[in-house]
């Protein structure tokens, strides 16, 4: 409806009014803003239940890796004379003000929230804070020189840069984390040493890893999806189901077999040795490191590469292979330049899909990859339940699903969001 | 409409359900959670009509923690290691336990005096079992007879892998240990950073063998198995698999690190009376020298020591499965939990990026 | 696909190696998931086969391990099996509160989800829908977001909301994790629908909803009914956010599950996994023909 009126001269459309004497177009104009809005009201109650349930919740997680008040909120005094003093060493007035802070600290039981807070920027310092906060009520002035007296350290610079960047509302300092940046003994931040970069390790070893799944799930997929385009539409059917069980079988159920399979006395080294393959003394490590992630993912992610293979492959009509062969290409030729090039709408649904499933996986790393072979999903759970720096998590999260968003996009450009398709 | 209705009738009938008495325990899951069930979960039902809920967690301060500060607490008593009690009792994360209110021991000794850490437990906790961690091994497994730490890192001599718990912990004294430190220089040596990179040195000696365990009830399965040769482990989870299920492991005693674990209540805790209650009566004398019988960890009480017997097998004697036990304690090192109070979150973090490396 | 008779030997060659290929990667898609189901009839607790099994020695077998799923957090397991013990195994066992906890998580967040999302896909069908593919791509998202971000963000929220811990926390979650599948199929179903058939029947009369009832509705509820078994499916098998934002309350199976692969792979859990497998079995089949028979409906040839 909307088309015709678009597609007629506009003088004319212009011109035609309805019985009851409007013009055409502003009938046509509003009929069509009022399909609208019932189309969009039929939408709004998701929309409001998605917004509410997971856009909110995830936005509001993500800006903890800005705001982060342990600091400010536990260590008024210092906070205030951080305000006051920009960019000024500490003084008598900065040590009076710690050992207030840490004096109300103590009857509060916050020193510990706050020293592990310090800790996060400059490790091995939480006991200092701990240790001076129980002696606090015995600190005499001249304070500087007292509480250097219970520790030395209190000295360093990259201490006081650490508390002056802990003390501000909004602070990037957990991004610095996540890109493995830290602060030098003169109070800036630099990148680690190559050798003790943790973060970014575990990004491109995620990302390697994932590459590899993709691989060789297209490695795996495309064979199989060929030949489900390829055979008749019964047999087809048939063994789309044994595509289509993995699918729908519970992800704790597969990741289990390949615990079964892959362990050290497992269903694979028990019949390697059973074969005389290998001796039992060499049987092969294929769990708890990066083989097994590589394995069990590659099985469980199989399906999404080949169900959009096979989808694309159903449509590719044999004439154009037929033409080339009686043309004179060989099969290799045919193969290479015509038929791989129609299905690489087909390849690029698949290995995006597999790519961004892949990156964010976390249960079956957890379980079968060990040490080396987690992810770093593994590393925002391990961050959000076990060290609970909660903010490191988040701006590791915030990386993530910025990378995922952009794969996301990507898809949306090549694919389209509205075909994909499930089974 | 309907729709709604049949959701919230379905959603508040669940909610009455939950209002009974009830108390909920968090503990370190497998055989340690199941003697505590035997000996104090059901009994106490039993005596007082409130229902007991057990919860398992790798290590049960972790969860504590983060529910306190998310402030979404749902434990109402949890069992934790002597120095995650003395840090969250610092950082205010426990509610505070009347020591006096607790039952006297059946000679009149009042309960300040008759718990074994009683000195040197905070107010917050309330002290169970002595526990130690210790090195395992599969005899069908292991070609001689390990008998040192130091042959848990041989892995020339004794080729294999080897379990280890994912936490420093227990992790770096033994390393140390194992480096031929002696007992009592371990956690001086600790204390500097020469001693931290001393201890990760060693550790890096076996890095690429290690699989890492997390809950107590991995290790006697991960010897089982076949996965690992030889295993640190929480003794009393190797001595179940031994006496119940027959599984051929031996303990190495050379080198265990002793420890309490210890009733706390979470700050904010739903129950807190039930779980007051729970924890008064779950500590008495006759409770805990009860709990000997269905694993190896002593009884916290001096007054429950003679009323340790036999295993609920009713033919093995638990005293020299004791941590305790004389001939056991030679080598022993008693976990100092003011080092750990004051310096797990930096170790652990060292310990992590370490890990990642 | 037949081999054309001009092909060369190389060809012949290459062809047979392609097919012996295929049924390698079929063998490595489907091998996993049968594996366990023979060894959850172990009667030892290993997790291999044992000799016994392997040669078929009935002793090699038992159904101890579903016998255990039954008994495992009961409080009396060993009393006699009579009326009072079913209602312990329904009131204490472990597993079978589990399976109840699924069940009531997995039914509301379908209902919840497959509502919501089938309305939101008439709309998202209709020719005039404005910022479509920006809607799409937000209503889409919790799909492609990964778990442990949503996990994390939920538990924030819901813990200063007051819904963690709860059912309906978790139902609520569920049913968002539902919703792209929800989407897909419906918008899926509807792409292929006729709009003229609306017209038709407005010209005859009816009104929307009477057409939306009798023409519309026959026509899409195979898309929807397989929305809501993908729905209801992403609930049952869902463990991270049970993890985060659910109490012990809210124990379901895949979080036993969880637990039980973390400390001991031990033969009970098989047993679940088998009974999961024959579930998805049961699923799959009715997804099946669902499909075909949408497709009847709406006159296509069958695929």
């Amino acid at each position: 409806m909307a088309d015709t009126a678009a597609d007629m001269p506009t003088d004319i459309v212009g011109a035609l009014r309805t019985p009851d004497g409007r013009p055409l177009k502003q009938a046509l104009a509003q009929a069509e803003r009022r399909a609208r809005i019932r189309a969009l009201v039929l939408v709004l109650p998701l929309l409001a239940f998605v917004l509410l349930t997971f856009i909110i919740p995830i936005g509001q997680m993500l800006s903890r890796s800005l705001l982060n008040d342990t600091f400010s909120a536990n260590m008024p005094a210092l906070t205030r004379w951080f305000d006051e003093n920009p960019g000024a060493e500490p003084d008598e007035a900065a040590f009076e003000a710690l050992v207030m802070d840490l004096r109300a600290a103590k009857e509060a039981r916050t020193q510990g929230a706050v020293g592990t807070r310090i800790n996060y920027e400059v490790p091995g310092t939480r006991s200092l804070f701990t240790k001076t906060a129980r002696r606090a009520d015995r600190i005499e002035p001249p304070y500087r020189e007292a509480v250097l007296d219970v520790d030395k350290d209190w000295a360093r610079r990259d201490l006081w840069a650490a508390m002056r960047s802990a003390a501000a509302p909004v602070t990037t300092n957990f991004y610095q984390a996540a890109l493995d940046r830290k602060i030098t003994p003169e109070g800036e931040f630099a990148f680690a040493d190559k050798q003790s970069r943790i973060y970014i390790t575990l990004f491109v070893r995620t990302f390697v890893l994932a590459l590899a799944i993709t691989g060789l799930c297209l490695v795996l997929g495309f064979p199989v999806a060929h030949l489900l385009a390829v055979l008749p539409m019964r047999k087809a059917s048939l063994l789309l189901i044994l595509v289509l069980l993995p699918f729908w079988t519970s992800l704790l159920v597969r990741t289990t077999s390949w615990m079964v399979l892959l362990q050290g006395q497992g269903v694979i080294n028990d019949t390697l040795v059973a074969l005389g393959v290998l001796g039992d003394e060499n049987r092969l490590s294929l769990m708890y490191n990066q083989a097994g992630t590589i394995i069990a993912m590659t099985h469980i992610l199989l399906p999404f590469m080949i169900l959009p293979l096979y989808s694309v492959m159903k449509t590719i009509p044999p004439s154009y292979a037929r033409a080339a062969r009686s043309l004179g290409a060989t099969s290799w030729t045919t193969f290479r330049r015509i038929y791989v090039p129609q299905t690489v709408p087909g390849i690029g649904a698949g290995a995006i899909l597999v790519f961004i499933l892949a990156v964010g996986y976390y249960i079956t790393p957890a379980l079968v990859g060990g040490a080396t072979g987690t992810l770093i999903s593994n590393q925002i759970a391990f961050h959000m339940q076990e060290s609970l720096n909660w903010s490191l998590a988040a701006a590791l999260a915030t990386m993530l699903l910025a990378a995922v968003l952009v794969l996301y996009w990507v898809y949306d450009r090549i694919v389209g969001i509205d075909n994909m398709k499930l089974g | 409409m309907k729709k709604t209705l049949i959701l919230t009738t379905a959603l508040t009938g669940m909610a009455f359900a939950a209002s009974a008495q009830e108390v909920t325990v968090m503990s370190w899951g497998g055989a340690y959670t199941k003697s505590q069930v035997e000996a104090y979960h059901k009994p106490f039902t039993a005596e007082t009509g409130i229902k007991v809920n057990s919860v398992d967690a790798d290590n049960p301060a972790t969860p504590i923690k983060a529910q306190v500060e998310a402030g979404n607490v749902t434990i109402d008593v949890a069992d934790i290691e002597l120095a995650d009690a003395v840090r969250l009792c610092d950082e205010g994360l426990l509610e505070v336990i009347d020591h006096s209110a607790l039952p006297a021991a059946p000679d009149g000794t009042p309960a300040t005096e008759d718990f074994l850490a009683a000195g040197m437990v905070s107010d917050c906790a309330v002290p169970s079992i002595v526990w130690s961690t210790v090195v395992a091994y599969n005899t069908e497994n292991v070609s001689g007879t390990p008998s040192t730490l130091a042959d848990f890192f041989d892995t020339e001599k004794f080729p294999g892998k080897r379990g280890l718990r994912k936490d420093p912990t227990a992790l770096l004294e033994m390393a140390l240990m194992a480096d031929g430190v002696l007992t009592g220089e371990v956690y001086d040596m600790l204390s500097t950073d020469e001693g931290v990179d001393r201890a990760f040195a060693k550790l890096d000696t076996i890095k690429s063998d290690i699989v890492w365990w997390e809950a107590g009830a991995q290790p006697p399965q991960l010897l089982a198995d076949g996965e690992v040769v030889m295993t640190t482990a929480y003794n009393g989870r190797i001595f179940n698999a031994q006496v119940t299920e027959g599984q051929p492991f031996e303990i190495i005693w050379d080198g265990q690190i002793l420890d309490f674990d210890l009733f706390v209540i979470p700050k904010g805790a739903p129950n807190k009376d039930e779980a007051l209650k729970f924890i008064s009566f779950a500590t008495d004398t006759q409770r805990l020298a009860d709990q000997a019988a269905w694993i190896s960890y002593g009884p916290a009480r001096k007054s429950s020591a003679p009323l340790v017997g036999m295993f609920n097998d009713g033919k093995t004697e638990m005293g020299p499965h004791m941590p305790t036990a004389p001939d056991n304690l030679k080598t022993a090192l008693a976990n100092d939990f003011e080092f750990w109070a004051d310096r797990k979150v930096e170790l652990t973090e060292r310990f992590n990026a370490w890990l990642l490396q | 696909m037949a081999l054309p008779i001009y092909a060369s030997p190389l060809e012949r060659i290459w062809h047979y190696t392609y097919l012996l290929l295929c049924g390698l990667i079929f063998f490595f898609l489907i091998a996993p998931i049968l594996v366990i189901i023979p060894l959850s009839f172990n009667a030892e607790p290993y997790f291999t086969f044992t000799r016994k099994m392997l040669t078929f020695d009935p002793e090699g077998f038992s159904l101890r391990w579903y016998d255990n799923l039954l008994t495992f957090g009961m409080l009396e397991p060993g009393a006699p099996r009579d009326e009072s013990w079913w209602a312990d195994v329904w009131e204490n066992a472990a597993w079978v509160k589990a399976a109840k906890n699924s069940i009531i998580i997995g039914f509301f967040s379908t209902i919840l989800a497959t509502s919501l999302g089938t309305l939101a896909a008439l709309g998202l069908s209709r020719p005039e829908m404005p910022w479509r593919k920006a809607i799409m791509a937000v209503l889409i998202s919790p799909m492609i977001v990964p778990i442990i971000i949503t996990a994390t963000g939920l538990f924030f929220f819901y813990s200063a909301t007051g819904l963690a811990n709860s059912y309906l926390g978790v139902i609520l979650a569920h049913a968002t994790l539902g919703i792209p599948f929800v989407i897909i199929t419906v918008t899926a179903t509807l792409a292929g629908f006729d709009r003229s058939l609306v017209r038709a029947s407005a010209s005859l009369g009816a009104g929307p909803v009477r057409t939306f009832f009798k023409v519309q509705m026959p026509l899409i509820t195979p898309g929807v009914v397989s929305g809501a078994l993908f729905a209801f499916v992403t609930s049952f098998d869902e463990v991270v956010v049970v993890l985060f934002i659910g109490s012990h309350q809210q124990q379901t199976i895949p979080r036993q599950m969880w637990n039980g692969i973390r400390e001991q792979i031990s033969p009970s859990i098989l047993a679940v996994a088998t009974l999961l497998v024959i579930i998805s079995i049961a699923l799959l089949t009715t997804v099946e023909l669902l499909r075909r028979r949408s497709e009847r409906l709406r006159g296509m040839s069958p695929t």
